[in-house]
């Protein structure tokens, strides 16, 4: 039964670990220490005590007491919504609801619904005590089945390592099996060594040896002070030779997360002009209207998220088909109504959208109020996807983008390959010759108008999960479409994704220089600067098509 | 006299408009400043200044007018080269207000005391001279014309590309100026002014100087414009509007022609923009906002399109009907907006201008 043995090792070595510390701790000097298990009860009552010293003693007997309660309830006090109730002084979980808290008991869970504000009393936390639940917690989940939230834990307890605390990293180090895990403590052993005045030079070095390449920043300080304070030559040159292996790392593992954001912002950029793109290219005229389009497309995922407020992941997914359908249709009502009496003359189409558009988010203010709304991000969307110890990807970021990529496959695809899609292309190309050749040209343009305004729905669901929906959420992406259409080039799809792509990569890089409105008007000007030189922009119109 | 009678008999309209702001221009100080509050013609200050913001709405649209009626640039940010003038006007009135200000700076506007700044930024030199701000009120909206045409009209960009650049230089300018850093008062812009070449921006006599002056600037720049469109220059004009390429084979450099009628129409803008904003009192980034620009396109659309005063007639029917609606039903405004650009692009191509022509104003046996 290794497995059995090695978990009981591990509680063990926490055990000591946690004494160890304990002593460490200047609140617990002179307290009594209690057996594991037994503290928990006594620990909890300590809670209650004014006095921040006694809190923090009641802290660590409960991080100590290895009960498996311990951890939420810390986390609860950590997020100051652990509360007490006046009249028997038993611990609730409280979140201000209404005029008074919705509670539920912190042991045993009973909901106990909403407490007026007067029966209740706030454990308060201090900034020193802040600390101490933080380092507590990471103790507590050192013991965690879960090897990420070990390895996490570790990574956390980093800058607090102290030399003393040597021999217990040493002994978890041997009993730890996952390799994320043994890279995390072989850093803090190093770690030890390095803080420990009496360590010698062949420890030193192997240290310095051990941290290279990893990235934590306590690493990085460690190593940077180091530097300045190392008698022996070698060792210095090994750490500064490991400092600008970190610091290397840390420059291009920046420059991918600039990188990433510039594509995230791309992709959102493409998703909003895609469908511009294929209205103006196909019809010749620009849909002022289609940053409204977004916006309802926006605003039905709020809607549906509203008519099922249980399953909001569900209603997300719903509103994509939705959304499509919704903002299709009211595309293909104004080109009906509207655009179709209009064609040939684009400025007077230019006029007539605008004014849709204002209609459109008249009755969006006077519908749902002029107050933002927010959509709310799925557990599946939210969070972040930790790639090492200073990258993270924010999930639903990395979700739009493979998403937007995959609307333009689905387009692309409908385009090349089907037969409504080889009608769109004629008639875009040759419009005359199209009709000549059996293409019911009015047809296909209702069609490419609804499927332009449906993909603007769909980018509306997208754009729901990354800002507030308000009725000038359209606005605020019109003019950026515009300036992706022209620098791809008109009526090619493949010129708008690389041309919001750019746009949002060279948007981001510009940013940390000059600002994020300068960045924006920097772009623009360059969009400005770049039509002189080619007007078709990036990939222009061959033949008679480009003559129109 | 030549110029009346020529007005008479070739340009009915023109001269009833030229009739119509010199009665205005004379009678509304009079009715303001001469009567007593009691008396039944009288009209308040309020009402005077109000009609003195819709001349300066209409010198805009006479300027949206020249671009977009005789050179068929439909240009979507003209309200840039309208808040630049006017920003040029309150940087003016800004220095005017001395060490009256909030924190009493000698030199410094109250929103730099705010910021903390030390010193003076190098471009707010000079503005302490009416001359100096009166040139740039027309140069700097004239240079950003310019510029602008320069660029764009060289590389033969047209028709809807050019009508998203010209918004998305007024984008990109509102993006800039609400900016604290930019030196212009960022998000609260400029206000508080105190007075005007000596005259108090509060007393009534100078609200009717500044309306008599809108007035005379409307009716001055409908002279210059009509000049400009019955030139050699105009006749060019609406030859590159109908047929561009053509105009360009038979010879003319198209360019040209359209950078100087460009430039001239945006130092117009920039005039309305500075006598705009002492009667309002404020001048902030939303005037940049693309809508403020799109709706002075819809002035133009709705008294139709290369006549002047029609461009003249829609800005004053259009603000009378925003006062009116925004204070009546604060809802409906945006809804009759919207409308109405759909109804007029729809129904009425002409606009206004386009029904008065229909009804046959010419007397019986009068030769057309």
């Amino acid at each position: 039964m290794p497995m059995r043995s090695d978990s009981y090792r591990r509680h063990l070595l926490l055990a000591t670990i946690a004494a160890v510390l304990l002593v460490l701790s200047p609140y617990a000097a002179g307290l009594a220490r209690s057996a594991p298990g037994t503290g928990f009860e006594e620990g909890m009552t300590l809670l209650l005590e004014e006095d921040f010293g006694r809190k923090a003693a009641g802290v660590d007997m409960l991080a100590e007491s290895s009960d498996p309660r311990a951890e939420s309830i810390l986390e609860t006090m950590l997020a100051g919504e652990l509360f007490y109730l006046k009249e028997n002084r038993t611990l609730v979980q409280a979140r201000p609801e209404g005029d008074g808290f919705a509670a539920r008991a912190i042991l045993g869970d009973a909901d106990l619904g909403t407490v007026a504000k007067r029966k209740l009393k706030k454990i308060a936390i201090n900034n020193s005590l802040r600390g101490q639940l933080e380092s507590a917690l990471a103790r507590l989940r050192l013991s965690n089945a879960d090897a990420g939230v070990r390895a996490e834990a570790v990574n956390k307890m980093l800058a607090t390592v102290t030399p003393e605390s040597r021999a217990q990293w040493a002994g978890y180090l041997q009993s730890e099996t996952d390799p994320a895990v043994q890279a995390a403590l072989r850093a803090a052993l190093a770690l030890t060594v390095l803080r420990d005045g009496s360590a010698g030079p062949a420890e030193r070095r192997a240290a310095v040896a051990q941290l290279a390449g990893h990235l934590h920043p306590t690493v990085r300080n460690e190593l940077a002070r180091l530097l300045a304070g190392e008698p022996e030559a070698p060792i210095r040159k090994a750490a500064q030779r490991a400092l600008e292996g970190i610091d290397a790392r840390l420059a291009w593992l920046d420059f991918f997360e600039t990188f990433f954001f510039g594509l995230s912002l791309g992709s959102v950029l493409v998703l909003a002009a895609i469908g511009l793109a294929i209205t103006f290219g196909v019809i010749g005229v620009i849909n002022m209207a289609h940053g409204e389009l977004i916006m309802l497309g926006a605003y039905t995922a709020f809607v549906l998220q509203q008519l099922l407020p249980d399953a909001i992941g569900t209603a997300l997914v719903l509103s994509i088909p939705t959304a499509f359908v919704v903002a299709g249709l009211v595309g293909m009502a104004i080109e009906r109504t509207i655009i179709r009496f209009l064609y040939g003359r684009p400025l007077e189409t230019l006029l007539a959208t605008f004014g849709v558009s204002l209609i459109l988010q008249q009755a969006v203010r006077s519908i749902f109020s002029p107050l933002n709304r927010s959509v709310a991000t799925p557990a599946w969307m939210s969070g972040a996807i930790q790639l090492n110890a200073v990258l993270s990807l924010t999930t639903n970021r990395v979700v739009i983008l493979l998403f937007s990529l995959l609307v333009f496959a689905g387009l692309a695809l409908l385009l090349k390959k089907s037969s409504i899609g080889l009608q769109v292309r004629a008639v875009a190309q040759n419009r005359a010759m199209a009709r000549a050749m059996g293409v019911r040209a009015a047809r296909v343009d209702a069609l490419t108008f609804g499927l332009g305004s449906g993909i603007a729905g769909i980018a509306g669901v997208a754009l729901s999960q990354l800002t507030n929906v308000g009725p000038n959420l359209g606005q605020a992406y019109i003019v950026d479409s515009f300036m992706v259409v022209v620098f791809g080039g008109v009526g090619n799809l493949w010129g708008t994704l690389l041309g919001g792509l750019t746009l949002g990569v060279t948007n981001k890089f510009l940013e940390p220089w000059t600002g994020a409105v300068m960045a924006k008007i920097l772009v623009l000007v360059f969009i400005v600067l770049f039509i002189q030189k080619r007007p078709q922009g990036l990939f222009p119109q061959k033949g008679r098509a480009a003559a129109g | 006299m030549t110029i009346f009678t020529h007005l008479y008999k070739e340009d009915r309209a023109g001269g009833v408009l030229l009739g119509l702001l010199l009665a205005a221009g004379l009678l509304v100080p009079v009715l303001n400043l001469g009567l007593g509050e009691a008396h039944p013609l009288h009209l308040s200050t309020y009402t005077v200044t109000l009609l003195g913001k819709y001349l300066c709405y209409a010198l805009l649209a006479m300027a949206v007018d020249m671009a977009w009626g005789y050179l068929g640039i439909l240009t979507l940010g003209h309200g840039a080269f309208f808040a630049l003038g006017g920003y040029a006007m309150g940087m003016y009135l800004m220095r005017q207000i001395g060490s009256r200000g909030v924190y009493g700076h000698p030199l410094l506007p109250d929103f730099m005391v705010f910021l903390n700044w030390k010193e003076l930024p190098w471009f707010w030199h000079g503005f302490d001279g009416f001359i100096f701000a009166l040139l740039m009120v027309m140069a700097v909206p004239g240079l950003l014309a310019f510029l602008f045409g320069w660029f764009a009209f060289r590389s033969r960009v047209t028709g809807v590309y050019l009508s998203i650049m010209t918004q998305a230089l007024t984008y990109a300018l509102m993006l800039a100026f609400f900016r604290n850093d930019l030196g212009f008062g960022g998000n609260n812009g400029l206000t508080d002014f105190k007075e005007i070449l000596g005259f108090s921006l509060q007393a009534d006599g100078t609200r009717a100087g500044l309306f008599a002056a809108s007035a005379a600037a409307l009716a001055l720049g409908y002279l210059a414009c009509r000049f400009i469109t019955r030139s050699r220059l105009g006749k060019l004009c609406t030859a590159i509007r109908d047929q561009e390429d053509r105009a360009r084979f038979i010879g003319y450099r198209v360019e040209a022609a359209k950078l100087w009628v460009f430039v001239f129409s945006a130092v117009l803008a920039g005039i309305a923009g500075a006598l705009y904003v002492p009667q309002v009192g404020i001048i902030n980034p939303t005037e940049f906002a693309p809508l403020a620009s799109i709706e002075a396109v819809v002035w133009v659309a709705v008294g139709g399109r290369a006549t002047l005063y029609g461009a003249v007639l829609g800005a004053l029917i259009i603000n009378y009907a925003k006062s009116y609606l925004t204070a009546a039903f604060p809802d409906a405004w945006l809804f009759g907006l919207g409308a109405l650009f759909v109804l007029v692009t729809l129904f009425l191509p002409q606009g206004v201008a386009g029904l008065l022509q229909m009804v046959p104003f010419r007397k019986k046996g009068g030769t057309p």
